[in-house]
């Protein structure tokens, strides 16, 4: 069994106001880390019974690039977890 | 003329947007978004609410029903097609319209009566409007923010790519105050608030929205 993760997020240029949200409520929580930015994004956690071939890893970019990700505005990076 | 008004599984405003082809004199034929027949229709209506509950991203999923495969083949062989709201956003995940709309700066959703100015008069859409007329319809979305590089916001400004701009204060923080824009053709427009919902004072602001439906009957894009 394998995992494949597809993490996407807004491209930096693309503002990203729910993760400025989060960033305004980090201080008010009393956390004292300062961050001088944060972005929201998601993850896709696909499940295959086996590894993936180089191929299906093909397949899976392919999907991350017209269904998974809007490439407009996003960009999105793939990690296998066996 | 005889019309489509498309339906997704999570649309709101189909039947709003068939009573604005009726009042601007067409024929509404309802086009159900398993199907793939246009039904020879001269124009299609891509209506606002939450195609697909809005999952994975606004217009994601609907875009790729069977419906809107025959509706991007025919938008680029000049069908006319108007998408409000939602159906601006499938528009544009689609690719018929460039960029995309992200959630609102302030991530408040909004419903209230919007003032826009109409900056082109030249499209299927727009075209029974004045250039530089200011219209009030209702606003009402969580993700109105219109985005796109830098590249392609100089070339939807100077090839008047630019349907209408919000007036006023910009409500979500789209780029250069854009509430619509159009394709290079002028047959294809995508606009955030909603032409359909004011038709008519009884049931809106104002009947200025009317005028996207009356344009269509008299376009030859």
């Amino acid at each position: 069994m394998a995992k494949v993760i597809v993490d996407v997020v807004l491209k930096d240029e693309i503002l990203d106001p729910q993760g400025d949200a989060i960033s305004r409520a980090l201080p008010r929580m009393g956390f004292s880390f300062k961050t001088t930015n944060v972005r929201q994004g998601k993850s896709f956690i696909l499940t295959l019974d086996h590894s993936p071939s180089a191929s299906e890893l093909k397949e899976i970019e392919s999907a991350a690039a017209t269904l998974l990700s809007n490439p407009v505005i996003e960009t999105f990076t793939i990690r296998v977890e066996d | 003329m005889r019309v489509g008004v498309v339906t997704f599984p999570g649309t709101l405003d189909d039947h709003d947007a068939a009573r604005a082809v009726r009042y601007a004199g067409g024929e509404a034929v309802p086009l159900w978004h398993g199907d793939s027949d246009l039904q020879g229709v001269s124009g299609v209506i891509l209506p606002g609410g939450f195609s697909y509950g809005d999952y994975l991203r606004c217009g994601a999923i609907a875009r790729f029903s069977p419906i809107m495969n025959s509706i991007i083949s025919a938008a680029e062989q000049g069908l006319p097609v108007l998408g409000i709201c939602n159906g601006f956003q499938v528009l544009c995940e689609s690719h018929l319209l460039p960029g995309a709309l992200t959630r609102n700066v302030g991530l408040h959703f909004l419903c209230r009566d919007q003032e826009i100015e109409i900056v082109n008069n030249e499209s299927a859409w727009t075209a029974d409007f004045d250039r530089g007329e200011i219209i009030t319809i209702p606003l009402k979305n969580g993700e109105g923010s219109y985005q796109c590089d830098d590249r392609t916001l100089r070339d939807l400004e100077e090839n008047n790519r630019v349907i209408a701009r919000y007036v006023g204060v910009n409500p979500n923080g789209s780029r250069n105050a854009i509430a619509g824009i159009t394709n290079a053709r002028g047959n294809v427009v995508g606009i955030m608030p909603h032409p359909e919902h004011a038709i008519d004072p009884l049931t809106g602001p104002t009947s200025n929205g009317l005028t996207f439906f009356t344009s269509l009957m008299k376009s030859r894009v």
